[in-house]
């Protein structure tokens, strides 16, 4: 075994124990039981409560991260299980004031209503866009169905994404 | 979640020695976690496998294709080899989960997901399944979702991969290790009928860890389609879903295969119906008596038996799209 945690208080069970999460480029050492998700890791002991806790069982899409450039559910992995992977939230999405472009696009195509689902639905695009299956709006609401947004601003969003995605070259 | 411990394994044998009773295998997590956060599962320990060699997807002296356990359904449906060879794997697995979901849920995880019947994920009501002999809450309950074929007394869950449909009608075989030895078991024995155990969803021993998944060589990349039907068009569980798989010559049909999602407590195949069919003329009408053979025994429980006319006509439809579909032409 290359790492094992076990506890000295309480037989058989850990508690916190420290590790090193790569997020945004940084590497962050915090101290965490087993047990702590990536989105509580994120949100409960970084202070970053850019990526937002929905249904916090893989429905909504509200906590989507980007994982070695690839977007998970990050309620449903564990803290510990992503040492050593590049991790990337909305926080480090734009440079200092330049947003992304798709923070851009979201704001340009008025994506968003309450807002909540948002940093989900951009880091999903981020992923989409860097999976370069998509390449139509039909293929975009197919592959972002992992995103809910109960505002129902699914057009603009639609378009937003398709903008950037044409931008860059991406479509069919 | 209970409290838990972790060990990441860098070994077969150090995964299967830490494996004992109360501790759980994890790759993706996608269904585990969510399962220890509602209770109905516990763990004592979690021994993450993703750290085990079986990342690749590689051809076999056979000519078949072995899919490493750890590797991610997405890796696994965009793989070239798989959407050239085994196209009806790959539109499986897209028509499953998110691309979130999919980004991280195994392999092999996929074959050990558990049911969504709403009343195992409810602490609060009886589920043979979750607690055995505490009694079947779907059987009498809303069982708009449950299973129309291979039911028991006890249970009516059903299983809810969409991989796993593709998996069977392709004949695929699992690899997996334990603690005697590594074995080999036939993909559709792989899951089981409920029974008197529903608890067991699997043949799999408590110690076992799926290594591989292999698929022969005939991938019946011509003629196949995978249909799913569900409340939404993505992002949903399949209330039915078939794959269907014809190999012809002329219009004479020498292989066929049809497994049925969403209607059994594992992916259905009923290769005596199959067998009808070879030798005999792809047509509407043929098809038609293989849907009625392979749903004779249906039995509806009430909310659920619109499956039975359902699934009848979705085997007809996905063996005409399958017949029209000349995926090399």
């Amino acid at each position: 075994m290359s790492l094992v945690i076990e506890t000295e208080t309480r037989p058989g069970v850990s508690s916190a124990s420290p590790i090193t999460l790569k997020i945004n480029g940084t590497e962050k050492r915090i101290s965490l039981a087993p047990w702590t998700t990536l989105l509580d890791a994120l949100r409960e002991h970084l202070d970053m409560t850019g990526t937002k806790k929905g249904c916090d069982h893989g429905q909504c899409g509200a906590c989507t991260v980007l994982v070695n450039g690839k977007r998970i559910n990050s309620c449903l992995t564990l803290a510990v299980m992503q040492e050593g992977n590049d991790i990337q939230t909305i926080e480090g999405l734009s440079k200092g004031d330049e947003l992304h472009p798709l923070q851009e696009a979201f704001i340009e195509h008025d994506a968003f209503q309450c807002g909540y689902c948002t940093p989900g639905q951009i880091c999903s695009a981020v992923g989409l866009i860097n999976e370069g299956k998509a390449h139509n709006p039909s293929e975009i609401r197919e592959l972002m169905s992992g995103n809910l947004c109960r505002c129902g601003a699914y057009t603009n969003i639609v378009d937003a994404i398709e903008e950037v995605m044409t931008k860059e070259g991406r479509n069919a | 979640m209970n409290p838990f411990s972790y060990t990441r394994a860098d070994g077969v044998d150090t995964a299967l020695e830490e494996k004992t009773e109360g501790t759980n295998y994890i790759g993706g997590g996608t269904n585990l976690i969510d399962l220890m956060k509602e209770s109905v599962m516990h763990s004592q320990l979690l021994i993450d496998v993703n750290h085990l060699p079986f990342h690749t997807i590689e051809e076999t002296e056979s000519g078949g294709v072995r899919l490493g356990a750890m590797m991610t359904n997405a890796e696994t449906a965009y793989h070239p080899l798989i959407e050239e060879r085994y196209p009806l794997l790959a539109k499986a697995i897209l028509s499953g989960a998110s691309p979130q979901l999919r980004n991280m849920a195994t392999n092999g995880g996929n074959l050990m997901q558990r049911t969504r019947c709403y009343y195992f994920y409810d602490t609060a009501t009886p589920c043979n399944k979750r607690e055995p002999g505490s009694g079947c809450s779907a059987i009498n309950g809303y069982n708009r979702i449950h299973a129309i074929l291979g039911t028991s007394f006890e249970c009516i869950a059903t299983h809810p991969s969409d991989m796993c449909v593709a998996l069977a009608a392709l004949d695929a075989t699992v690899h997996v290790s334990g603690k005697g030895g590594d074995r080999s078991i036939a993909f559709t024995d792989f899951h089981r009928l409920p029974e008197m155990n529903p608890e067991k969803d699997n043949t799999l021993q408590p110690d076992e860890l799926i290594t591989e998944i292999e698929l022969p060589s005939q991938g019946f990349s011509d003629h196949f389609t995978y249909i799913k039907i569900r409340d939404r068009q993505s992002y949903a569980f399949a209330l039915v879903s078939v794959a269907a798989a014809l190999d012809l010559e002329g219009d004479t049909v020498t292989d066929v295969r049809v497994a049925l999602g969403g209607v059994a407590h594992k992916p259905w195949r009923d290769r005596g119906a199959e067998s009808l069919l070879k030798g005999r003329k792809a047509t509407p009408e043929n098809f038609e008596q293989l849907a009625e053979t392979i749903l004779a025994n249906a039995q509806g429980y009430g909310h659920n038996t619109f499956k039975i006319e359902l699934a009848k006509r979705a085997i007809i439809r996905a063996l005409s799209e399958a017949l029209v579909n000349d995926h090399h032409a």
